[in-house]
């Protein structure tokens, strides 16, 4: 178009260019609108809507009445327990944001490098796998030593996991969607062949042991508060990935190579080496969900242990536009509608599916900002969309 | 005399730009205007107006004096209008026919195609119009002259009698410009009316009857082609005298900085498409490589830069061996490169211009202390750059898409220029850039040659080629036809040999060269 008429004097800031006010804007109108018509269903099953949002925002949240009271009667008695249980909801979706921050900053990794990670499910599994290796096996070890080895344990795992499909994709030029879904069938088959034998704690059931006390990710509260330092781990990781991604050589090498190969090869970059690197590195931090899963909550791993927060990690990367932060908070949405779609269910007898009608709505708005901006009457601003990945030609 | 098309005020808006703005045209009956006005003029938008791709915000249409209200290239067409586009419509591995019946396929008893009945109708316009093809041929076994007549037939078949052509010689030699400026001819005689929508301004006066100028979306005024010198249509366009002839001392070759020796090279389809060339280049010299798109040009820059790998040969750089080497080592040994394509291999338009500015030596002090990027010093660096080549943007945050062509060309010279080269290759420099971009860019050219840098300088444009190069080799089908001396090479020479055929194998006389 004509000269420079076009272009709007702001530095990017937010996501994606634009402020941070304009990146935020359309997520957040997706998540009311998924909410309304999430309403509209569940006046469809003839539920009460205010009923069902009450309950998922206590899910979600807690309420702040029992938390004053949990307050009072603590500072007063010293008794702990109403304190505990108006907690209890708040770090519990923190909780099931964690493997989501982590997993989905795995895909989103992907994505800067145009590479499409469906392997995180079984790349999380490995890692939870390996860590748990690490955690029981070893005894003896300071917690200080442990700890991070069986984090790096998971991490290595899930990096090899990852390593090879960007390996077959370097060298044969095998695309990585079809082999991140082949390794997560392996990785499947092998946890349960290894959860019936080699790994299997003493009994009937195809669990491992549970680990030593000494390679747990310490919890802030006593039992039955699972809120643990896998957030915060997950927390430093999203960060060190933005680090990574904006601040260094390696990071600028990744995006170039994600939005522009060609100009990547002009500008003497080694594609390939790129691949093999990125989905590594995804490979890695989706087996550190796994660890952070095992150390910080469950202790043990069990068959079906994973429960696809690989997979809602590509939805995840997708409405955090692949942006570290984005994703953080992405996934923190997700924590709070999981965790907040239990407690609809038990006390408003909503169906927990309502929950992921609405998560699946979500997605679609974001996906297709185009309906939001219709709705909602948004002038479409001028930002480069994030490339994704490439077709299957590449 | 009749206007055949007229229109009025017309305005368009995009967000935040104003492509046209209240423009007046008026085509007379069996006449060629020619709308000429740099990239980003709003030649186009204009154009898609009338063929119904856009609404104008305001604005009347008039044809044959009748308002019209075209919704949709259907109604363009259902009123005579049809288009030319810049980059041919055309199906590579159907046949002419199948081409031009695409869209109004005329069928034998409801469900058969007649191919014939459209092949029969292809043969009487040719005749008609002097627009020789075969219909029975492939689209993709077409020269690109071939092409571009079917493509003007599609439209005569759709009876058209107002034809717009969209930067029509953009992709023609020379003679081929000839060829189609005799078809517009007879096209006029045989009563239809013509657009002729071009930046170049020598054609313009060859083959229009009226010139309209378009300057950042208004009509800057029109002239007749009698009254019209280059240097008037360059000011029009641009709004400024613009110095069309690059002034530039003669040559003082140094040593050879680019050897290169029997080069064979495959294209990514893995068909040979450099057969054996053997050239070089000295310091402070600029050798121009002339030819056809498509003789090879892209594959022997491709493999001189490392982004294709040599099948055979050898190419030295100031004596060292590069073929087959990374791109990275060539780079490091001093090898600038503007792509021919610049928003594939040049940029990378979602990333803000200061990171383009630093896209081949971000890894290099002072961009980078370890892998930590001094955000600062590459801040400053692209600062720098803007002032010092002129790229007009509002600041250096913006992504590199929001800048113009001439602009985004101008980042990739900032950036190549500014670390320590010694030789230069430049491809397509200056194409679909506007006069002012491409005087700054040859002027920017010619300051490297007089600085010591060898350059290699590939165009499709003869223009560009005789107005640069020292000296002019010219490829045709992969192989270099013959190197000469720019002070002998002229339009005639070098158009015939990039058709492939030695001039001296021809009636044209060295005698008649100056």
């Amino acid at each position: 178009m004509t000269q420079t008429a076009t272009v709007k004097a702001t530095k990017p800031k937010g996501i994606g260019g634009g402020t941070l006010g304009q990146a935020l804007l359309v997520p957040a109108l997706a998540v009311l609108s998924g909410l309304i018509i999430g309403a509209i269903f569940i006046l469809a099953i003839g539920e009460n809507v205010l009923t069902a949002y009450g309950a998922l925002f206590r899910g979600s949240f807690g309420s702040l009445p029992a938390l004053i009271e949990g307050i009072r009667v603590y500072f007063s008695t010293g008794e702990n327990q109403a304190l505990v249980r108006a907690l209890y909801p708040f770090t519990e979706s923190l909780v099931t944001a964690t493997p989501y921050i982590l997993t989905g900053l795995s895909v989103a990794v992907g994505f800067r490098c145009g590479l499409f990670n469906i392997g995180a499910e079984g790349q999380f599994f490995i890692g939870a796998l390996c860590s748990a290796f690490v955690g029981y096996s070893i005894r003896g070890l300071p917690a200080f030593i442990h700890l991070p080895l069986a984090i790096l344990g998971g991490a290595l795992g899930g990096a090899v996991w990852g390593m090879i499909p960007g390996y077959l994709k370097a060298r044969f030029g095998a695309h990585e969607v079809v082999n991140t879904i082949m390794m997560n069938w392996i990785a499947f088959r092998l946890s349960d062949w290894l959860l019936n034998g080699p790994m299997q704690a003493s009994g009937f059931r195809p669990v491992t042991p549970n680990i030593q006390p000494t390679a747990e990710l310490p919890r802030f509260f006593a039992d039955p508060l699972r809120f643990n330092w896998g957030f915060v781990l997950a927390l430093v990781m999203a960060y060190i990935v933005y680090w990574f991604l904006f601040k260094t050589t390696l990071g600028f090498e990744i995006r170039s190579v994600g939005a522009n190969p060609d100009a990547a090869r002009y500008a003497g970059m080694n594609i390939v080496k790129n691949f093999v690197f990125v989905m590594a590195l995804a490979g890695g931090l989706a087996g550190m969900a796994g660890s952070a899963q095992v150390l910080g909550v469950d202790h043990w791993v069990g068959q079906g242990f994973a429960a696809g927060y690989g997979f809602d990690a590509i939805a995840l990367a997708l409405v955090g536009k692949s942006h570290p932060f984005g994703v953080v908070l992405a996934a923190l949405l997700f924590g709070f509608l999981r965790s907040g779609a239990t407690e609809m269910q038990s006390m408003a007898g909503i169906p927990i599916d309502i929950i992921s009608i609405i998560q699946g709505l979500v997605i679609i708005f974001i996906a297709a900002p185009a309906i939001i901006r219709w709705i909602y009457r948004i002038p479409t601003i001028k930002t480069e969309e994030t490339v994704l990945t490439r077709g299957w030609g590449s | 005399m009749t206007n055949v098309l007229e229109l009025r005020g017309i305005t368009k808006r995009f967000p935040g730009v104003l492509a046209n703005d209240k423009v007046d045209i008026t085509l007379r009956e069996g006449k060629i205007l020619a709308l000429l006005g740099e990239n980003g003029a709003g030649k186009t938008t204009l154009m898609n107006i009338l063929y119904g791709l856009y609404k104008p915000d305001e604005g009347q249409i008039f044809v044959r004096g009748q308002e019209v209200d075209i919704q949709s290239p259907n109604d363009a067409i259902a009123r005579g209008i049809g288009m030319v586009h810049q980059h041919f419509m055309l199906v590579p591995v159907m046949t002419v026919t199948e081409n031009v019946m695409l869209g109004v396929e005329p069928t034998k008893n409801g469900v058969f195609l007649d191919h014939d009945k459209v092949a029969d109708r292809i043969r009487e316009i040719s005749d008609q119009y002097g627009l020789e093809v075969d219909p029975h041929a492939y689209i993709k076994d077409l020269p690109v002259g071939i092409q571009q007549r079917v493509e003007i037939i599609k439209v005569l078949y759709r009876q058209a009698d107002i034809l717009i052509l969209d930067e029509p010689t953009a992709v023609l030699t020379p003679q081929e410009v000839e060829g189609l400026f005799r078809i517009l001819q007879t096209l006029i005689d045989k009563g239809k009316s013509i657009i002729f929508i071009t930046h170049k301004l020598k054609e313009v006066m060859n083959a229009a009857d009226d010139i309209t100028v378009l300057r950042l979306g208004r009509i800057v005024g029109s002239i007749d082609p009698k009254d019209a010198t280059p240097e008037i249509l360059a000011s029009m366009m641009v709004g400024r005298d613009v110095n069309l002839v690059v002034m530039k001392q003669p040559a003082k070759p140094g040593e050879d900085v680019l050897k290169v020796n029997d080069l064979y090279v495959r294209d990514e389809r893995k068909n040979m498409t450099v057969n054996g060339v053997s050239f070089d280049v000295c310091k402070g010299e600029v050798l121009g490589v002339a030819g056809v798109q498509g003789n090879g040009q892209t594959e022997l820059v491709y493999a001189l830069t490392g982004l294709l790998p040599v099948e055979s040969g050898e190419i030295y750089l100031s004596g060292t061996a590069i073929h087959n080497k990374s791109p990275r080592t060539i780079l490091e040994h001093g090898v600038a490169h503007i792509p021919e394509d610049r928003q594939r291999h040049g940029l990378i338009l979602s990333f803000p211009i200061y990171d383009n500015m630093m896209l081949c030596t971000y890894y290099e002090a002072p961009f980078a202390k370890g892998v930590s990027l001094q955000e600062n010093v590459i801040q400053n660096n692209a600062e720098t750059l803007v002032k010092q080549y002129d790229v007009r943007t509002p600041n250096i945050y913006v992504n590199a898409s929001a800048l113009s062509g001439g602009n985004q060309q101008k980042v990739i010279v900032a950036r190549e220029f500014s670390r320590p080269i010694q030789l230069l290759i430049a491809s397509q420099p200056t194409r679909g850039l506007d006069v002012g971009s491409i005087e700054y860019i040859h002027n920017q050219i010619i300051k490297k040659r007089d600085e010591g840098t060898g350059v290699l300088l590939v165009s499709s444009e003869l223009d560009e080629i005789l107005a640069l190069s020292d000296r002019i080799a010219v490829m045709y089908k992969g192989q270099i036809m013959d190197v000469l001396d720019a002070k002998n090479a002229n339009k005639d020479n070098l158009g015939l040999l990039m058709a492939g055929v030695h001039p001296s194998e021809s009636t044209q006389k060295e005698e008649r060269l100056p």
